[in-house]
């Protein structure tokens, strides 16, 4: 009687009525997906006010624009989200994306060829985040603590192998760098294509893996997690090996945006990252948000950027302003939801 | 319901468990067979937690053998426990409340397509189980969104997924209200059916009566015996769980004289009504100087509840509180402390000491908070208070300077109640004082609770052990199902008397 499959024959009879009743019930929006919702009409907002206010707001070149300069805020805001989502944290992938930065520079000018020099600027995020991974699982260390650690680790390995900002110009990652589909007026470059793949198997791997629901489980309640029998020690250090990955690439993809490898790029950009993912919808306690929610976030912040330089005589320290006010907004909504759901 | 001629399904002999210097486990034997609702019993501490941590290899026993369907085993952990059908549901509802039911009943057992997760055959097989327990509630919904109830049959749900042989319940009723108790007993009794063995540990005697097939009661450790629920009456029962120690305490008795009080005296703290919804009933209590009042009853009965109440570590939604005939709000323990009612939590570690600092800061602690931060006392004065207690208390080691964590519990007890003498009390609620303390410990305190109240200190005093109870004190409150049942002469009072009223629901 206590098999895991249902009794042959049974099955696809049985399970019917209790589907069919529950479709009876008045079709409720499940409000997990009430944040995502929510950043989704701000977003729609701003895309609506801008394109009365300003002429040339709403065309394809701008909002093409909008995602080749965030492809790499992009990708870090998806690996941000695994680490959130499980309740923790990474502080160090502004650090780590500059250090991807100067590793990819400082190796091509050395002259190694592209095919080499891309899985090592990739594998050093990758490394930093397992030694994360370890250092928050096994030692109990405080993921702010850990991922600060890494942070500063990181900056420093990047002036240790580049004082001065380094140029790119091997021809073949120039070639890759300036790759770029064009539709009609849309403009599709390498780095947006990379940053939509990365988002792509983000979300399959949240909602179609046992890692992924196992991020969730963990961010749900960790002990429970671990009473139920999950491989929350496995599952934890992963997360932040995908976050360090992630990062790593970011740095690929800055360095294809500036055509260069430099020590103090992505100061502060973890906290963009953070900011992206929240306004997106996850919650800082783990358990709830979705990849997708990220990149609105990302899109949000970005849209913040192009108002103010569509405003002209705005100083471009607004956009803080307003990146701060939106966190608040977002913050507060967050906690009312939760409140409710008490 | 039960053959008694079937093999068991697990079978544990002499097992023991040591947390030195603790034996919390003394060679018990415990057998579990297919098709039964076994009854776990005992007192908070007797070792039921123990055992069941000893049979998922949450614990790992010092000696005796564990034998699921007739093969040695210790298992690792839960997981690999519930991998050989042996699951858990524990009191707290160990699940995700950000994921839907559907999930939390299948995850890490979910079916796959392609290397991804399948989700219409998660949903489909999820709602088969819900069925199965008749649950109608969509495996699609949140599980935060439902009643920690249904939270707990989806607990219950997500343990027999799989081949699960024994299924273990410990106090999976404790938040469940009748209706929801009587569900979970319908779905318990059909696994049964289906040749389920369940062990089930509740603090409910009348739940257990109502559905158990066989009870095994333990006490501080060791096994009492295993007895067919239908032939042990509950008085009885309930002296098998509290037991009849009388070893300790000629000395605490010789002190305790009744204290005769003037037939006008005010009492020092009257409540009157005094109830909080989902924690007490309303109930009316007069604490005099120079008096020990005990509280008794069972785990859960509502003892410390009542005590939380009254020392305002809780706040109370119904009736009054006196104290010394003025009407007063006891809104938190430090408006109880300034009118001079202290209290020790039966969380010893929790709520009481801070076992990173040292003797003489726990002793100072309560005084300090009471003078506030400007006005520190003076260090020679604390010396000398803590030299006195220390003394008084007979607290070892005799070191002002030792880290709390490394005394034993009883030394532990004694500097609680040190911090809180220092603060000259004219109240002092005890919660539990002498739980999880050698014999020797235990005598001490029971004697300096009687020499306080001698001095005039009015003292509630509450504890699992109820020959304890029974004489230390002057008078006894009797609880049962959250509810003062009764008020009786502690010098009059027999143990059996008390038995009575503390089984008094309980079917029979």
């Amino acid at each position: 009687m206590t098999t895991s499959a249902p009794a042959p024959g049974a099955a696809p009879t049985e399970p019917v009525a209790p589907r069919a009743r529950a479709r009876k019930l008045p079709a409720r929006l499940d409000r997990r997906y009430l944040p995502v919702l929510g950043t989704f009409v701000v977003l729609a907002l701003m895309l609506i006010v801008g394109g009365t206010r300003y002429e040339n707001f709403l065309t394809p070149a701008v909002i093409s624009n909008l995602f080749i300069n965030n492809a790499h805020l992009i990708v870090l805001a998806v690996g941000m989200t695994f680490v959130i989502l499980t309740g923790g944290i990474d502080l160090s992938v502004g650090s780590v994306l500059a250090l991807s930065t100067v590793i990819t520079a400082a190796l091509l000018q050395a002259g190694l060829p592209v095919p080499v020099v891309l899985p090592l600027s990739v594998g050093a995020g990758t490394v930093i985040g397992l030694a994360h991974g370890v250092m928050i699982h096994y030692f109990q260390v405080q993921p702010f603590v850990a991922t600060l650690a890494g942070m500063f680790l990181a900056r420093g390995l990047c002036f240790l192998i580049a004082p001065e900002s380094i140029a790119i110009d091997d021809p073949s990652f120039v070639a890759l760098a300036s790759w770029v589909q064009i539709f009609g007026e849309w403009r599709m470059t390498s780095s947006v294509l990379i940053a939509l793949i990365v988002v792509g198997l983000g979300f399959l791997v949240l909602h179609f893996t046992r890692f992924g629901r196992t991020v969730y489980a963990i961010g749900g309640g960790e002990q429970s997690a671990l009473l139920m029998g999950l491989p929350v020690a496995r599952t934890k250090v992963l997360a932040y090996v995908v976050s360090g990955t992630c990062a790593g690439l970011g740095g690929l993809l800055f360095a294809m945006f500036s055509r260069s490898g430099y020590s103090l790029t992505g100061v502060a950009m973890e906290l963009d990252a953070i900011a992206a993912v929240v306004i997106g919808g996850t919650l800082l306690t783990g358990g709830t948000g979705f990849v997708l929610g990220s990149v609105l976030g990302v899109l949000v912040l970005g849209l913040i950027q192009t108002i103010i330089t569509f405003e002209g005589t705005l100083s471009s320290w607004w956009t803080k302003i307003v990146i701060g006010v939106l966190l608040l907004i977002f913050v507060a909504l967050q906690r009312v939801l939760s409140l409710r759901r008490t | 319901m039960t053959q008694q001629n079937t093999p068991p399904v697990v079978e544990m002999t002499g097992i023991s468990v040591e947390f030195p210097p603790v034996k919390a486990l003394d060679g018990v034997d415990f057998s579990l067979r297919p098709g039964e609702i076994h009854a776990l019993m005992g007192e908070n501490g007797a070792g039921k937690s123990t055992l069941i941590k000893a049979l998922t290899g949450i614990h790992s026993p010092t000696a005796g053998t564990i034998r699921v369907d007739g093969v040695e085993r210790r298992f690792s952990g839960p997981a690999d426990a519930r991998a050989h059908g042996v699951s858990t549901v524990y009191q707290e509802v160990n699940l995700c409340e950000n994921l839907t039911v559907a999930e939390n009943i299948m995850l890490g057992a979910e079916p796959r397509v392609l290397g991804g997760l399948n989700w219409r055959a998660i949903r489909r097989q999820a709602a088969t189980h819900l069925e199965r327990m008749g649950l109608d509630i969509d495996p699609g919904s949140s599980l935060g969104s439902h009643s920690l109830a249904v939270q707990q049959l989806v607990a219950i749900c997500r343990a027999t997924v799989g081949d699960c042989k024994v299924l273990i319940l410990d106090e999976p009723t404790s938040s469940l209200d009748t209706d929801e108790v009587a569900h979970l007993f319908t779905v318990m009794r059909a696994l049964r059916d289906d040749g389920v063995a369940i062990l089930f540990v509740s603090h409910f005697l009348d739940q257990v009566y109502e559905v158990s097939d066989h009870m095994t009661v333990l006490r501080n450790g060791t096994l009492v015996g295993e007895y067919v629920t239908a032939d042990l009456p509950a008085s009885e029962l309930v002296q098998h769980m509290i037991g009849r120690s009388m070893d300790v305490l000629e000395a605490a008795e010789e002190v305790l004289e009744q204290a005769e009080r003037p037939a006008d005296a005010t009492p020092l703290l009257q409540v009157v009504g005094l109830g909080r919804k989902g924690s007490v009933q309303p109930f009316d209590l007069d604490l005099y100087e120079g008096e020990v009042v005990g509280l008794a009853g069972l785990l859960g009965s509502g003892r410390t509840e009542l005590a939380r109440l009254l020392t305002g570590a809780d706040r109370a939604d119904t009736g009054e509180a006196r104290v010394a005939g003025r009407p007063t709000r006891l809104r938190n323990p430090r408006a109880a402390m300034r009118h001079r009612i202290a209290y020790t939590s039966e969380d010893r570690k929790g709520e009481g000491v801070v076992d990173g600092l040292t003797v003489r800061e726990n002793i100072v602690l309560a005084l300090q908070a009471e003078r506030g931060w400007m006005r520190p006392l003076p260090r020679k004065q604390v010396d000398e208070l803590v030299a006195k207690y220390i003394q008084q208390l007979g607290i070892r080691p005799a070191d002002p300077e030792a880290l709390l964590r490394n005394l034993s519990g009883g030394n532990q007890q004694k500097v609680l109640l040190a911090r809180w003498l220092a603060t000259a009390p004219k109240l002092l609620v005890l919660d539990e004082p002498t739980r999880g303390i050698d014999v020797g410990a235990k005598a001490e305190i029971q004697k300096l609770v009687a020499e306080l109240a001698a001095d005039g200190m009015s003292v509630v005093f509450i504890s699992a052990e109820l020959e304890e109870v029974l004489r230390i004190s002057h008078r006894i409150a009797v609880l049962r199902d959250r509810r003062k049942v009764a008020e009786i002469d502690g010098n009059r009072a027999s143990m059996d008397q008390v038995v009575e009223l503390i089984a008094g629901g309980g079917a029979a």
